[in-house]
């Protein structure tokens, strides 16, 4: 690690959505901030220069959910293993949501995962804090302290408030103190015993469905709260055409909503189930062609505003059952980049357009101004080359989870240098 | 995608039986033809052929079933196969031991064969993308996905009736949402070319999408539903299925679902009723059905056996059959 307090960047393609930057420019770094960007200051020695030529400079990445298995979970991975693999990934900012053991329910559990990232150095943890007491669905957390403790927003996880008289008062509490609800939407009911999508594949496989309705009738009742209330709610990974519709109706009202969308649901379907995968096991299930289309076109229209690795790593044994029986979600972020590069590829987005998503998109939803390299902001950031080509496999990854379904598979784009606070804090190596 | 089959060596014949996905007309009307060849050992004096000696199959039930349990367990011992039976049923995963624990176990004991029930779909497919690369899984059911044994024995008695695919209507009753029975047979008619598929069931008893995921016709009455069919078959319904929000009662399910002399009318003169047992008489149909001329209920029990034999021994027989029945050895 380069513990230089300045940095020169030199000759690296600018790209800053928020700032509608994109050319080359050079970038000076001092003391962990944006010092100027073009010409270096009078007077200003660099201690090292990064020569980012036929790479792109561009703020850091910010993820809204990743899954850092700590405090609770460590035999799948840890706070040091993960943010090692963000930094690797180009993220320099994560939230986390609050399923861990003991559940992020209290400013102690919200310090400690905080607190913990800060000293390892690698990037910045932001814990997502319960929205009911051990998730429970029944008795609100003490919010006002969580936002205290570092909490910039609120979530259920994966376990959605049945009780929809619990959801509207949290609603309310929450934005007693502005704080933005993460909501996963799904009907538990409706998507009782389910694990993949209900529709073609389901009925071939003989797999137990999760219904589209499990996720247009949780978004429905969560919009109408919403919009009673007038609290800020975020949708986090969408997965069918109906509900990312409803989300973009409701926006047009003036409901104060958002959404994104994990990656995976943008390349992945129902149809890659075949062969009962068990890396294809994914809450919210992956759906129809037709959905993804519609996610992609609504990613491109700004209607999700962000794009989520919805990072999940697992040891080895949560996937070594039959198809239904393993644990869900897969490992993903260092498929993040070179797989939003492939958006751009594909014609979904600009490159600005996909940056913009896995920065200043997300970091709005987190209420932070951040996600962009302005003079004066922090010296969070990622450089890359956009056209190298590396195959991840389970060996190669940084992260303790190894399993996913791109493994193998010919990725474009890698990481060269991530900085934090304007510290090297991952550099390719060879 | 198009992975390769994963029940296939790399000479494309059959190493596991999990499905009848991605199987060619001609292999199975290889596994149809050599079951008509064992069809005669049952009535040998000595009930066996020496296909399989040396061989061990270890039926492998995580869910019991008496019946499916003793058709394989007597296929593998009239093939001279040893035969190991092992219900796990919940006892040993009850102790801990993941399901990878104890195939490998077994494994260990150097088996030849594992003849597979599991209440999960895609149980048989993980045991067999796990297994030792010697050992050939049979799958006898996976929980909602998958029954090819029973898919084929049906065909087979199908044929002995009706020997041309291409000219048949067929029609399945009841609970096709929960059936791996019926998912196994859908494939294999429309792989042998069945003429037209009908699908009948209230809709909480259909599958999403039924008609689009297999190509068949969904109906909801069932004397419209069996118009002009030559093979009526039948499913099981399970008892928890009724008074709850599937099904509101066994008064009503009888009332438009049981099949019937008079419902069965409307079907052709000549068409056979089969049901994959136990029936449930005077729910699924009643007696009079049940053990009227047209039912072929029995011999599919018959058949059973023979089409096993004839599975078992492509996966891990060491000879072939001539037409007698008699074994005759392959390369010496």
């Amino acid at each position: 690690m380069v513990n230089a307090s300045r940095i020169s960047l030199c000759n690296g393609r600018l790209i800053d959505p928020a700032s509608g930057i994109d050319r080359i420019a050079d970038l000076h770094l001092a003391e962990g901030w944006v010092l100027a960007i073009g010409d270096a200051p009078e007077g200003f020695r660099p201690e090292r220069t990064l020569d980012a030529r036929g790479l792109i400079v561009c703020p850091g990445f910010v993820d809204l959910c990743a899954r850092l298995r700590e405090p609770g979970h460590e035999q799948k991975a840890t706070i040091a293993s993960e943010t090692r693999a963000a930094a690797a990934s180009g993220i320099t900012m994560l939230c986390c949501p609050p399923d861990t053991l003991p559940v992020i329910d209290t400013p102690a559990v919200a310090q400690l995962v905080h607190q913990t990232a800060e000293r390892l150095g690698y990037a910045h943890v932001l814990p997502a804090g319960a929205v009911t007491q051990g998730l429970e669905g029944r008795k609100i957390t003490e919010m006002a302290a969580l936002k205290q403790a570092g909490c910039p927003v609120l979530s259920q996880a994966d376990r959605p408030i049945r009780n929809a008289q619990v959801q509207r008062r949290a609603l309310e509490y929450a934005a007693t103190f502005g704080l933005t609800v993460f909501l996963h939407p799904r009907d538990q009911d409706l998507g009782e015993g389910g694990c993949v999508h209900e529709g073609r594949m389901s009925t071939r496989l003989g797999l137990p469905g999760i219904p589209e309705a499990s996720e247009t009738v949780a978004v429905a009742r969560d919009l109408a709260l919403a919009e009673q209330t007038g609290a800020r709610i975020h949708f986090r990974g969408l997965s069918t055409a109906r509900g990312v519709a409803m989300l973009a109706e409701a926006r047009r009202r003036g409901v104060r909503a958002s959404g994104d969308v994990s990656l995976h649901q943008l390349f992945l379907t129902e149809a890659d189930l075949a062969g009962f995968d068990a890396n294809c096991h994914l809450i919210p299930p992956l759906r129809t062609l037709a959905d993804r289309d519609a996610l992609r076109a609504a990613l491109a229209r700004g209607d999700l505003a962000a794009i989520c690795s919805d990072h999940q790593p697992h040891d080895a044994d949560a996937k070594l059952a039959p198809f239904p029986e393993t644990a869900p979600g897969i490992s993903s972020l260092e498929t993040l980049l070179p797989l939003a590069l492939r958006l751009v590829a594909e014609g979904v987005l600009d490159l600005s357009g996909a940056i913009e998503r896995l920065t200043a998109g997300p970091a709005a939803i987190l209420g932070r101004n951040l996600g962009r390299l302005a003079p004066g902001d922090p010296a969070d950031l990622c450089v890359f080359d956009p056209g190298e080509i590396w195959i991840p496999t389970a060996e190669t990854l940084v992260s303790r989870g190894h399993h996913s379904p791109f493994l193998g598979q010919e990725m474009r784009g890698r990481v060269v240098w991530t900085l934090l606070g304007g510290r090297v804090v991952f550099e390719k190596q060879g | 995608m198009n992975t390769p089959n994963p029940q296939l060596d790399a000479q494309g014949h059959l190493k596991h039986f999990l499905t009848i996905e991605g199987l060619s007309r001609e292999l199975l009307t290889e596994i149809l033809d050599r079951a008509e060849g064992f069809l005669g050992v049952a009535q040998q004096a000595v009930k066996k052929v020496p296909l399989c000696r040396g061989k061990v199959v270890a039926n492998l039930f995580f869910e019991n079933s008496t019946r499916t349990r003793t058709t394989f367990e007597l296929a593998a011992k009239r093939l001279s196969a040893d035969v190991l039976n092992l219900n796990i049923s919940t006892s040993a995963t009850a102790k801990g031991e993941t399901l990878l624990d104890t195939l490998h176990n077994l494994e260990a004991m150097h088996v030849d064969m594992f003849v597979v029930r599991h209440a999960t779909s895609g149980a048989a497919h993980f045991i067999a993308a796990h297994a030792d690369p010697h050992v050939s899984i049979i799958n006898a059911g996976d929980g909602r996905h998958s029954h090819p044994t029973q898919g084929m024995l049906d065909m087979f008695t199908i044929r002995r009736h009706k020997p041309d695919f291409a000219s048949l209507r067929v029609a399945i009753v009841g609970d096709i949402l929960h059936s791996r029975v019926a998912r196994s047979q859908i494939l294999a008619l429309t792989t042998l070319g069945v003429a037209e598929i009908r699908v009948i069931a209230p809709r909480t008893l259909l599958p999403s999408q039924v008609e689009e995921a297999f190509g068949v016709r969904a109906f909801h009455d069932l004397s419209e539903g069996v118009r002009d069919v030559d093979v009526v078959i039948m499913l099981r319904i399970q008892r928890e299925r009724m008074n709850s929000a599937l099904l509101p009662s066994e008064h009503e399910y009888f009332h438009l679902f049981g099949l019937t002399e008079k419902r069965l009318s409307g079907a052709r003169p000549d068409a056979i009723v089969m049901h994959p047992g136990p029936i449930n008489r005077g729910v699924e149909m009643d007696s009079q059905v049940a053990d009227g001329p047209r039912s072929v209920i029995l011999e599919q029990v018959t058949n059973g056996i023979a089409v096993r034999m004839a599975v078992m021994s492509m996966c891990i027989g060491t000879q072939t059959l001539n037409s007698q029945g008699r074994g005759e050895f392959l390369n010496g």
